[in-house]
């Protein structure tokens, strides 16, 4: 790893394509960081405990298990972010990823800004940020200390849930939460299973705060598993 | 005559018919290969069956035959036992009953063991309770049927046609019979025979063995007279099978047989015991003409029968079908009738039928059947049978007595007392004719409300109340005038009279509910069975069904190969370690068995056989009521639910078969369609790829930096285009395999609609999207991701078709059942011819150019299919095209004021 600098972040990729691997290692290092290549389950395992990587890049199918229980048995005992990479059509298993505590999802295939941005973002969350008392989403502005939300300088009235609402996507501006993060965050653990929920309120809150909601600006939609602020 | 044998030309050769030849070197070979039974046939105890048995597997040992000794009673005899010494014995099963442990042969072990040759003595032998058969000779098909020969031992009394002609002779009945189809079965039957004299000897010797309490029987049944014809009657049974034996010979080698059979008979049975000794003779007069035989029972609504009655008519038939005859259940008012018409319509040349026992006097009332069937019978034989009187009656169960109710007498003496108190009262007024139309009216509400013997009692308490009331001398029961005497009689007579005729009435009118019912309920089963459309919708139903009518629960299941599946079965079924070994028998022989038959009888749950033409081995097993074994009525109506059963499970089969056969004919045109549209349409944007990459790679360096930007750019394009395409193929694959699975949820339309634009965002660019949904659009009930595919090739294909500064609209509505959303562009619209076939798969517009395999609309439709909505193609007002989605409303949509507030 010639030309690379040695305190650059690492960046673990569990992938059982080799093609995979070698376009990641490729744009990864050219972008300044140093990659770790696991292609298995038990390699990812081994290597994360004995490397502790910035951040990992897993994708879900692996020929001797699944990026799922990796990700289980990495949070048993370690914070790092993980990116989990996987076809569409393969919803269910990403929510799963995310629920089990994987920080973000990249759909196959992929550009390599898209990635990059993805990474940034894991990698900006995962060290703790100061308290922030407002946040700012082009001319959407949020006051977290006087809980007051304006758009183009005009006061938006929001009732709780939709503050709350908002406020959670905000605060992880450009990482996605699922349905059930979200339910549980807003309404508490006893809602998890009803989504709609979440849906009717988003509607609601991006009539008010967005210009046009059905082409929404911040509040984007991560079909069939959940909801993304845009990063400003 | 001379010289037509020389020339040898016009002598008739018999050669034997092909057909029957073949069907004979089929018939041989399969009896060659399936197992044999060779049956040691003896007139007595103690003529040495056993010895001789053992001498031939001995031999047979010697040969090298795998024997096996399955039980073999020795009875202390030395000579027999050094028979035994060298050859393998299996051990006894010890199976608990009651208090003592005895020792039975054990079936499951043989058939594991599945020696060459079996030996199991005393065919008739019955098995313990808690064995898996009632008797040996059923552990003897078993075993055949496993492909093991068996050698087993028989005396003459223990054959079930001969039974009854033994009791005559010997006056002793023998319990344990074995059918003749066994005998039938055997390929070969040993006459084991001694004198009568030289087995008395042995006897006198003490070399019989006789258990103890059967000594006094024995002395008895050890007569010279006694053995002399039973010795008889085993060498003719032996020779009537040397006999058959000869007839197929002759007929192998194409000898004419002296007659041909087209002779069918008809036995008449019911409920009077003497029916037994009918069904016997009919068979032994049907095997003596090598005729099928047919026992025929008429069910008159005139005649209905108690529950005893049914008892022994149930026992009738199943002896019928022990001896290998055919039962047939007909209904008729008059008896003469029905068995006559069934007669000449199945060509029946004789009819066995009992002599009547009863009065003239009854068959002057009632009509002979007997009469009536001699005066009708044409030109069919008539075998009349005369009840035998002398032989002791069979074990009858003790009928069934009605409880005797205290209340229907109570009831009966009231009756009797209130006219004598209304014939009191108006003693004065009334005259006496009037008095006994009192009495008789308290008989008739008795015989209404209650059976026979109350209102017999209610005719008695009658007549003696009115002698005793209203006859001089009164408050006696000395009558003055003889004239009374008259009225007595006729009174009785008339109340006894109208209680028959009120208790015969109320039992047909049960039956002929009953009767309704059955058929309701059958009917009932065949309707939901039609409605069934698959195999478990099928055995759910009858399961259900079956559960309903005769227990408290049911299971179908089916083998495959090693496999079992379990088709249906009803919730209250539980799991029991005896149902696998009951099933698994079941559905491996195919007959019935379990709680009431006489295989595993003590089975908790009965298990039927469903009989279907192809296709797995099923079977039905049900947990009675009560854990009561069923009636033969009950069984036989439970015969009729299994049957319609199997065939709507077979015609749920090949329904399957069918649709099977079509998905996968569809499955090919459409493989063969889509191989042609990869080809063509993956290959292009690949060889774009490859094209600009080797360019890049080879002469790079010197391309101007603007030249480079375009070929990755046109990379990146053709890369992009690849992806939607497998995308599509992906869906289209799924949607195709029936694999697609739907995950409905309550979802806003802007938010489908939102992400969809979303995901086009690159490729709508500037173009105008206009949305307009009404504020209380509801929320739709579908699987977010699939519709979102659907708006985004509505807008896709909206985009390629129409001129770049042309708009989109979308657009919804709410009707009172239904949702619809338009997806409206102002393009050039679609010709008419292709309009018809635009949901097709592989079907494309004319501007060619546009990249995509025609996947996109039939992807829609695919998925409008799965929510069981539509999709449509309209023109649009003043050009262009108009998709419309519609969805019809299920569920009532969740409101916004439903979803809580925290």
């Amino acid at each position: 790893m010639t030309g690379v600098d040695p305190l650059a972040p690492l960046v673990l990729v569990v992938d059982d394509e080799p093609q995979m691997r070698r376009f990641l290692r490729a744009s990864l290092n050219a972008h300044g960081y140093r990659v770790l290549e696991a292609g298995s389950a038990a390699e990812a395992l081994m290597l994360a405990t004995s490397h502790n990587p910035a951040i990992i890049l897993m994708d879900l199918g692996l020929p001797d298990g699944d990026g799922i229980t990796v990700t289980q048995s990495l949070r048993e005992w370690c914070q790092m972010p993980i990116v989990v990479i996987s076809a569409r059509g393969r919803e269910d298993d990403k929510v799963t990823a995310l629920d089990a505590g994987a920080n973000d999802y990249l759909t196959k295939p992929f550009g390599v800004n898209e990635l990059l941005a993805r990474m940034r973002v894991a990698l900006r969350h995962a060290t703790p940020e100061p308290q922030r008392q407002e946040l700012l989403f082009g001319s959407l502005r949020i006051d977290l200390v006087r809980r007051m939300v304006s758009r183009d300088g005009v006061e938006v009235h929001l009732t709780p849930i939709e503050y709350k609402l908002l406020t959670l996507l905000a605060r992880h501006a450009g990482k996605v939460l699922t349905h059930r993060q979200i339910l549980k965050e807003v309404w508490g653990p006893g809602a998890l299973e009803q989504p709609h929920y979440v849906r009717v309120h988003m509607a609601e809150l991006r009539k008010k705060v967005e210009r046009d909601p059905a082409r929404p600006e911040w509040l984007l939609t991560e079909p069939a598993v959940g909801y993304r602020m845009r990063e400003s | 005559m001379m010289a037509n044998s020389e020339s040898g030309s016009s002598l008739p050769i018999r050669r034997p018919n092909p057909d029957a030849l073949l069907a004979r070197i089929q018939a041989e070979a399969a009896r060659k290969e399936r197992a044999k039974l060779r049956i040691f046939f003896g007139l007595a105890p103690g003529v040495g069956k056993t010895f001789r048995m053992l001498q031939v597997a001995r031999e047979a040992a010697a040969q090298g035959v795998n024997v096996l000794v399955g039980a073999v009673e020795t009875h202390g005899r030395s000579e027999t036992a050094g028979l035994l010494d060298g050859l393998a014995i299996l051990p006894r099963r010890d199976i608990q009953h009651g208090n003592t442990v005895l020792g039975e042969f054990d079936l499951d072990a043989a058939l594991q063991q599945h020696p060459t040759l079996l030996l199991l003595d005393e065919l008739a032998h019955s098995n313990v309770p808690g064995a898996r058969h009632a008797k040996r000779w059923q552990d003897v098909l078993d075993l055949l049927e496993a492909g093991i020969d068996v050698y087993t031992t028989l005396n003459v009394q223990h054959v079930e046609s001969l039974n009854d002609v033994i009791a005559q002779i010997t006056h002793i009945q023998v319990r344990e019979t074995v059918p003749d189809s066994i005998l039938e079965r055997a390929d070969e039957i040993e006459l084991v025979d001694i004198s009568a004299d030289e087995l008395l000897q042995r006897l006198h010797d003490g070399k019989v063995y006789l258990p103890e309490q059967a000594l006094r029987a024995a002395q008895h049944f050890f007569q010279r007279g006694n053995l002399l014809a039973l010795r008889e009657l085993a060498l003719r049974r032996t020779a009537e099978r040397v006999d058959a034996d000869v007839l197929a010979q002759r007929a192998d080698e194409g000898v004419e047989t002296p007659w041909r059979t087209t002779e069918r008979i008809l036995v008449c049975v019911g409920p009077a015991p003497a029916s037994a000794r009918l069904v016997r003779t009919a068979r032994r007069l049907a095997v003596g003409l090598h005729a099928p035989w047919f026992a025929a029972y008429v069910e008159s609504p005139l005649h209905p029968l108690s529950t005893a009655d049914r008892q022994r008519l149930d026992a009738h038939l199943r002896l019928v079908e022990a001896l290998g005859g055919n039962v047939v259940r007909l209904n008729g008012v008059q008896v003469s009738a029905a068995l006559l018409d069934h007669a000449r319509k199945h060509n029946m040349t004789r009819i066995v039928i009992g002599k009547p026992t009863h009065s003239r006097l009854r068959d002057f009332v009632r009509g002979s059947l007997l009469d009536e069937v001699v005066r009708g019978s044409g030109d069919i034989d008539l075998h009349v049978i005369s009840a035998d009187e002398t032989a002791p009656a069979p074990p009858e169960m003790p009928p069934a007595q009605a409880p005797v109710h205290v209340a229907s007498y109570t009831f009966a003496v009231a009756a009797v007392a209130a006219a004598t108190g209304l014939a009191w009262l108006g003693r004065v007024q009334l005259p006496a004719p009037d008095t006994v139309m009192l009495y008789l009216l308290g008989i008739m509400a008795v015989a209404v409300r209650t059976g026979k013997g109350p209102s017999f009692l209610a005719a008695a308490l009658s007549v003696a109340a009115y002698d005793f009331f209203f006859v001089p001398p009164f408050f006696t029961f000395a009558v003055s005038d003889a004239r009374h005497v008259l009225t007595f009689m006729t009174m009785f007579v008339v109340g006894a009279a109208m209680s028959t005729l009120m208790v015969r009435t109320r039992r047909q009118e049960r039956d002929a509910r009953e009767r309704e019912a059955r058929t309701s309920s059958l009917f009932a089963l065949s309707r939901d069975l039609s409605g069934a459309r698959d195999e478990a919708a099928v055995a759910a139903t009858l399961c259900d069904h079956v559960a309903r009518g005769f227990g408290s629960a049911a299971q179908v299941v089916a083998r495959r190969g090693a496999e079992w599946r379990q088709l249906g079965q009803t919730g209250a079924w539980q799991t029991d370690s005896g149902d696998d070994g009951l099933l698994r028998w079941v559905v491996e022989h195919g007959r019935e068995a379990g709680l009431g038959t006489e295989t595993l009888p003590g089975s908790r749950a009965l298990c039927l056989p469903m009989p279907l033409g192809e296709g797995d081995r099923t079977a039905i097993a049900l947990l009675p009521q009560y854990g009561k074994a069923l009636d033969g009525q009950a069984l036989a109506s439970l015969r009729a639910y299994v049957r319609q059963g199997a065939l709507a499970l077979e015609r749920a089969r090949l329904a399957d078969v069918v649709s099977t056969t079509e998905l996968r004919a569809k499955t090919e045109e459409m493989r063969s369609s889509l191989l042609s549209a990869v080809s063509h349409d993956l290959r292009t944007p690949l060889a774009a790829i490859t094209g600009a990459a080797t360019t890049l790679r080879e002469v790079g360096i010197s391309l101007r930096p603007e030249q480079r930007v375009d070929l990755i750019e046109a990379i990146c394009e053709e890369a992009d285009r690849m992806e939607r395409l497998v995308v599509n193929l992906l869906d289209m694959t799924r949607l195709a395999s029936g694999q697609m699975r739907v995950k409905r949820e309550w979802v806003p339309l802007e938010e489908i609609v939102g992400s969809a634009l979303a995901r086009l965002e690159v490729r709508l660019g500037a173009r105008q999207v206009q949305v307009a949904i009404p504020p209380d659009f509801p929320l739709l009930h579908v699987d977010a991701l699939l519709f979102e595919q659907v708006f985004v090739n509505l807008l896709e294909n909206a985009a390629k078709y129409t001129p770049a500064d042309s708009p989109i609209e979308i657009s919804a509505e709410r009707r009172p059942t239904i949702t619809t959303i338009a997806v409206i562009d102002h393009g050039p619209g679609l010709p008419p011819e292709l309009a018809a076939r635009v949901f097709d798969k592989f079907v494309r517009g004319q501007h060619t150019g546009v990249g995509g395999v025609g996947l996109g609309l039939a992807i829609c439709k695919g998925i409008m299919d799965v929510h069981g909505g539509t999709i449509a193609l309209e023109s649009t007002p003043k050009g262009g095209a108009t998709f419309r989605i519609a969805l019809p409303l299920t569920a009532a949509p969740p409101t916004m004021a439903e979803v809580p507030r925290p």
